[in-house]
């Protein structure tokens, strides 16, 4: 009994920085809609500027007073960040900003990395609160019953906030409808960067809380994201009683997945995710996204024809410079080349997705890494030649989009993005921790073509076939009914189904598709490294594909490749620098700021200014 | 520009063949280097530091077969598919006459995996995974650090030596982890047949739940606990076991525990009394291990971590490969490689022919403090050469090739 | 004449609060009928029965003699159903003529097509439609810039690509202007004679009730209180009890009863 309530006051104590990290991310999702992926980030900025001051201020008042300010300089960083970064992109397509906020996450661990240094610090102990007190004979540590009494205060602190004031009002006004706000003489952008200023603040308070028991160090950014977004959607996006009670439930639970079943550490949060989202759809005190709904839908997309003779001709004239590389370009650079095209065919897979079906999968890293370890596994245990491999790759990750898609679908919005962010990590913690059967983190080696393809130049050709054939074909299903069918879903569910069209059938069809056109960019992947390893799965593998097609352009065909080639290209070059990933994170953000519309959108709004294309008659 | 420096590459090696060595003396030996430096910049500077270190040295030393030995270095973000497009990059085009490098195990998995398919020599310096050399071993591959079943063996035989009889173990979910605690525990059973696993704790890699996880340990009451977990882990590890007294009375045997990656930010918590492997260079002061320690601190102004020390060596393994081989081709190399021996600050090590794990061995000690911070006391140098299963074991597990 | 829509004793409970009460209606082949009533009458109600969104707590609904209660919208359209929305519904990233051919392309089985290009796929049949509802000037004209009584020109060219025996119209005049309407309603008048489509609409607007229907039904709290030609109702006192001793306000009616 004793050991029981001691795992409880354990768990209590956990859920404490998980909340006011994951409430802060909630309520900034709540007003402003963005799902802000740097919140890890002031999460993380938090815990070192919490280090800073605790050594600059002395005893009990300067440890609690430096946590106090650790929140409020992270609420300012994210005051600066909203105003620079996240202000001038308000009117872009929905989702736009979680790309700008990825830029975020670049530059913050950069930055992070010149001021604070590699090591990773270890967090002072809170004055007067070293050591346990004994529950029942259990030790507890003081500083968890420090924190066991100070969350819920911060939690009623918000209720109050948000409840009892006007600005609370207003702040949940504008969760249900913005335009109302702004009808009701309420500068609409400077209570946005208030409630991004308190979120990011939350965030820093639970990262400099968390430093008696932990620390600071350059990978809590990602470490603890994947969870908040876990809280955040267990409890309903927006909800603040939801995040506690989300995190408290995750926290807990560990607690005893943790003593009961100690190989369950990865898995167990998004079984529970899973299955909250099974019976409640918009977790547990979440509201129904209605698309559109907050009035930020952006521009309607164009109407799409297929390409006229004379882009026909530069697509093949392209096409073929890139088939006589061989004849002009080193073997470097038809490995480049290899590379750049296979993520070309993983970003418009995903943009099929996202552009015509309006469908925004947090979680397509799955298919592309679920085709490669289809095809690695394949080879490992039972030995499939490698083009029965290769063909069954995309095949297995098709079959697998569909089994997903099938219990996703019945969401729509970001939930949909969360739960296939859900079963991404799921898939991820399975290979990653399944070592006898995948390999685990030391992957399937010895991956290698078969003998007629070994080789640079052999294998680039095999892989443009494959790409360009993939990217074409995809394109060409755009035009075909079935990508009508898509499209139509997504404007308007109501219509489409009113005239006979099975709208989730299309969209388990679309799904099952972009899976199998990623899977087919994993086989191509795997045999071109000659391994495979769990980093394929990742959250960030998942994302790189977002910020491509967000940067590309959702509304516009070709956005998907173009942003994959452009920032393959541009990776390549940055990473030879040594701070190329504040170079690549202010990249994103310039692109995010001046090209709001993702590069090939803003090139032909430009275009049509000058004259080049003809102007489409909405364009105002 | 890139055809230019491929053209280059080409003239260069024609001029070699063509020319006597003398008009060629001037061209550097290049070496491509892949690693983390960001992803794991804490581990990383120090390696090269150290490596930088070497070259130095070994170019005022008139270089390796008369030319300067070049290190190129090149950042992957830990990911094992930019790792091998990297590694293609610095064999075709930067003309690198071998690969070295990495931390990550995954990392240096997938280059060995492209050095046997290419023909590349790969020496792995820091990556510890054991089928680096074994169940994935192959012939281009050769592998500098004590691995984690030789420090993991070390540890197996300081517990064999205590009473303790029943054992819990505590070690990040993957790969990495798993290899650790079964080696360990390999090694115990066979000189301890009576020991016991009462726990065996997983926490996930970098999100470790510390307080439930001394719970969970607590809740077995082991005579002795078996720790893998390192960096930020650790730290929250020790600090909620010492809170909650899981150390109390109990012997810890902690695997790397004692390199000052992971001891130092522990600071004045550092856990007295755990049995660690690590590397004291704070009481290195005499023959080439304190030189090694003073150059080093006279260059950077800092004191070497263990990446240091795998760093130099790694630059020390390289030249020492090359001048045996006497050129620079791939398979001379390799075959240089098999059975050398050379002499650095942990003494003399040998890349064994019959595996290419070198025999770098590894310090075992007790951590107490000094100065309130953590240090290894009654420390040994332990050859890697008496931690290695027997021969016939080593190529029942390395496939045939 | 032959009936083409009947319901029995239909009926729509929400928790305690019956919105439609034991409703029994018949529409006639080329019937204009229209289904008009006051704030929360539970016109949408019934409607939303009729198309398959809402499943009745009672009652049937019969189509041509078939009972299709609790089909789904999808299966009601395939049997000969077509809809406009009171709030249009359009396909906006595309242009005026491929929403037609949209709905031309679900009506012969042909969305989940890859290989052929839609957008050459029924294109005449999609461009008579249009003419039919006096849109062929603007079919390539990208659908979000449409002005709003073009958007439900559109819609009703949609509504009859599957050439529908019946035709539920939600408020059609709904946001229009008055010239609007009574040409939209025209219009409707002219297609319902000249294809024998059958019409059952909804509406608030009085003028354009006794203006174009042949036959009028009035909802009252669920129920259904009077059924006759624009004459009989005109005059039947318990309708004008509704809608002028009630003082209900017309405009904006079913936005309440929608949300």
């Amino acid at each position: 009994m004793g050991l029981f309530i001691a795992q409880l006051l354990t768990g209590l104590a956990n859920a404490g920085a998980l909340f006011m990290v994951a409430s802060g991310l909630s309520l900034i999702f709540g007003v402003t809609r963005i799902v802000n992926f740097a919140h890890g980030s002031f999460y993380m900025l938090g815990a070192y500027v919490g280090y800073t001051l605790i050594q600059v201020l002395p005893g009990v008042v300067g440890f609690w007073g430096a946590i106090l300010l650790a929140g409020l300089a992270v609420g300012l960083i994210g005051m600066l960040v909203e105003i620079l970064v996240l202000r001038p992109v308000y009117r872009a397509p929905e989702l736009f900003q979680l790309v700008a906020t990825f830029g975020v996450i670049l530059v913050i661990q950069d930055l992070a990395l010149m001021t604070w240094g590699p090591e990773d610090l270890l967090g002072p102990r809170s004055p007067g609160l070293v050591g346990v007190v004994r529950i029942m004979g259990e030790p507890v540590p003081k500083y968890d019953i420090a924190l066991l009494v100070i969350t819920p205060f911060v939690a009623l602190a918000l209720w109050y906030l948000m409840t009892q004031t006007r600005v609370g009002v207003l702040v949940r006004a504008a969760t249900q409808d913005r335009e109302m706000v702004g009808a009701l003489g309420v500068n609409q952008a400077w209570l946005f960067t208030g409630v991004f200023a308190l979120g990011c603040g939350l965030a820093g308070l639970g990262g400099a809380l968390q430093l008696p028991k932990g620390g600071a160090d350059l990978m809590m950014d990602f470490n603890i994201l994947t969870a908040v977004f876990v809280v955040v959607v267990i409890g309903g996006m927006g909800s603040l009683p939801g995040a506690y009670l989300a995190a408290v439930i995750i926290s807990v639970l560990n607690v005893f997945g943790v003593t009961y079943i100690p190989q369950s550490t990865l898995v167990l949060m998004f079984i529970v995710m899973v299955l909250v989202l099974m019976i409640r759809p918009y977790g547990l005190f979440g509201r129904e996204e209605v698309a559109g709904e907050h009035g930020q839908v952006g521009e309607p997309e164009r109407p799409i024809k297929p390409a006229g003779l004379q882009v026909r001709l530069l697509v093949a004239a392209g096409v073929a410079a890139l088939a006589a590389l061989p004849l002009y370009g080193s073997g470097f650079m038809q490995v480049l080349t290899t590379d750049i095209l296979i993520f070309c065919l993983f970003a418009a897979s995903l943009h099929f997705l996202l552009g015509l079906g309006g469908l925004v999968s947090f979680g397509h890293a799955a298919y592309f890494g679920g085709g490669a370890y289809v095809a690695g596994l394949l080879v490992k245990h039972a030995g499939t030649p490698m083009e029965l491999a290769f063909i069954l790759a995309p095949l297995g990750a098709g079959l697998g989009a569909f089994i997903i898609g099938w219990v996703c679908l019945r969401l729509t919005g970001v939930y949909f993005a969360m739960l296939t962010l859900a079963f991404a990590q799921l898939l991820w913690s399975l290979v990653f921790q399944w070592g006898e059967f995948t390999g685990g983190d030391d992957g399937i080696l010895g991956l290698w073509p078969a003998k007629w393809l070994s080789g640079t130049t052999p294998y680039f050709y095999f892989t443009l076939v494959f790409s360009v054939g993939g990217v074409l074909f995809l394109r060409h299903v755009a035009h075909s009914p079935f990508g009508y069918a898509l499209r139509a879903a997504r404007d308007s569910e109501r219509q489409a189904e009113a005239t006979g069209i099975n709208t989730r059938r299309v969209r388990m069809l679309a799904f099952s598709f972009a899976g199998f056109m990623a899977g087919l960019a994993g086989g191509l992947f795997v045999f071109s490294k000659g391994s495979i390893f769990p980093n394929e799965l990742e959250i960030t593998r998942s994302f790189d594909a977002l910020i491509v097609v967000f940067l590309g352009g959702v509304k516009t065909l070709s956005g998907g490749i173009v942003g994959a080639a452009f920032f393959k290209g541009v990776e390549d070059v940055l990473t030879r620098f040594e701070y190329w990933r504040l170079a690549m994170g202010l990249l994103i953000i310039g692109v995010v700021i001046l090209a709001p519309d993702g590069i090939v959108g803003t090139l032909r709004k430009w275009a049509e200014r000058l004259g080049v294309l003809k102007r489409a008659e909405d364009e105002s | 520009m890139k055809r230019k420096t491929f053209l280059k590459g080409m003239i260069g090696a024609a001029a070699l063949a063509a020319m006597p060595l003398s008009a060629a003396a001037q061209d550097p030996i290049k070496i491509g280097e892949i690693n983390h430096y960001k992803r794991m910049a804490a581990f990383a500077e120090p390696y090269r530091n150290g490596i930088e270190l070497a070259l130095e040295q070994v170019n005022e030393n008139g270089g390796v077969m008369g030319r300067p030995l070049e290190f190129i270095f090149r950042d992957d973000q830990g990911e094992p598919g930019e790792a091998i497009k990297i590694a293609e990059e610095l064999m075709t085009r930067d003309g690198a006459v071998m690969l070295t490098g990495s931390i990550l195990s995954n990392v240096g998995l997938a280059i060995s995996s492209l050095a046997a398919q290419r023909g590349y020599v790969y020496l792995a310096s820091e990556p510890l995974a054991d089928s680096l050399v074994w169940e994935s071993g192959n012939d281009y591959t050769f592998r500098l650090r004590t691995s984690t079943y030789m420090q993991a063996a070390m540890l197996a035989e300081e517990a064999a030596k205590t009473d303790a009889t029943t054992f819990a173990t505590i070690a990040p979910n993957y790969a990495y982890g798993k290899d650790a605690v079964s080696a360990f525990k390999e090694n115990l059973l066979r000189l301890k047949p009576e020991a016991e696993f009462v726990a065996e704790q997983w926490p996930a890699l970098f999100k470790i739940d510390a307080g439930a996880e001394v719970q969970a340990l607590e809740r077995s009451k082991p005579d002795a606990i078996y720790n893998v977990t390192f960096g930020p882990d650790l730290g929250k590890f020790v600090r909620e076991g010492t809170d909650r007294g899981l150390f109390e009375g109990r012997q810890v045997f902690g695997l790397l525990s004692g390199e000052p990656e992971y001891l130092d930010p522990l600071g004045a918590e550092a856990p007295e009394g755990w049995i660690v492997t690590g590397y004291p260079w704070y009481d290195l002061k005499e023959g080439a291990a304190g030189a090694f320690v003073s150059a080093y601190q006279e260059r950077w102004d800092d004191y070497p971590r263990l990446g240091s020390i795998v760093g130099y060596m790694t630059v020390q393994s390289i030249a020492a490969a090359l001048e045996k081989a006497g050129s620079t081709e791939t398979d001379a190399i390799r075959e240089a490689f098999k059975d050398l021996t050379l002499d650095t600050p942990m003494g003399e090590i040998t890349y064994r022919g019959i595996d290419h794990q070198s025999t770098m061995g590894a310090y075992v000690g007790t951590l107490a403090l000094r100065d309130d911070k953590g240090v290894m006391v009654d420390w040994v140098y332990k050859d890697g050469a008496d931690y290695l299963p027997s021969d016939e074991e080593v190529s029942k597990l390395r496939p045939a090739d | 004449m032959s009936v083409v829509l009947e319901t029995r004793g239909l009926t729509k409970a929400f928790g305690g609060l019956v919105a439609v009460n034991d409703v029994s209606l018949q529409l006639h082949k080329g019937e204009l009928l229209a289904l008009i009533g006051p704030n929360g009458a539970g016109k949408s109600t019934c409607f939303n029965m009729l198309m398959g969104q809402l499943r009745p707590t009672k009652g049937s609904v019969h189509l041509m003699g078939e009972d299709i209660t609790g089909l789904s919208p999808r299966v009601i359209w395939r049997r000969g159903v077509g809809r406009t929305f009171q709030i249009t519904a359009t396909y906006a990233s595309m242009t005026v003529v491929e929403n037609v051919q949209m709905a031309l392309l679900s009506h012969n089985h042909q969305v989940l097509k890859v290989l052929p290009y839609a957008h050459k796929m029924h294109r005449d049949r999609a461009h008579e439609l249009l003419e039919m509802v006096g849109m062929a000037e603007q079919a390539d004209r990208h659908c979000a810039v449409l002005a709003y009584g073009d958007l439900k020109r559109l819609e009703l060219a949609i509504a009859l690509a599957h050439e529908p025996t019946l035709l539920l119209m939600d408020e059609p005049t709904a946001g229009m202007a008055p010239r609007e309407r009574i040409a939209l309603m025209q219009l409707t008048a002219d297609i319902v004679r000249d294809q024998g489509v059958s019409v059952l609409f909804t509406e608030h607007d009085m003028d354009v009730v006794f203006a174009h229907s042949h036959r009028i039904m009035v909802l009252n709290r669920g129920q259904l209180i009077a059924d006759g030609n624009v004459e009989a109702i005109r005059n039947d006192p318990r309708v004008q009890e509704v809608y002028l001793g009630g003082g209900t306000v017309f405009k904006s009616e079913d936005e309440a009863e929608d949300a």
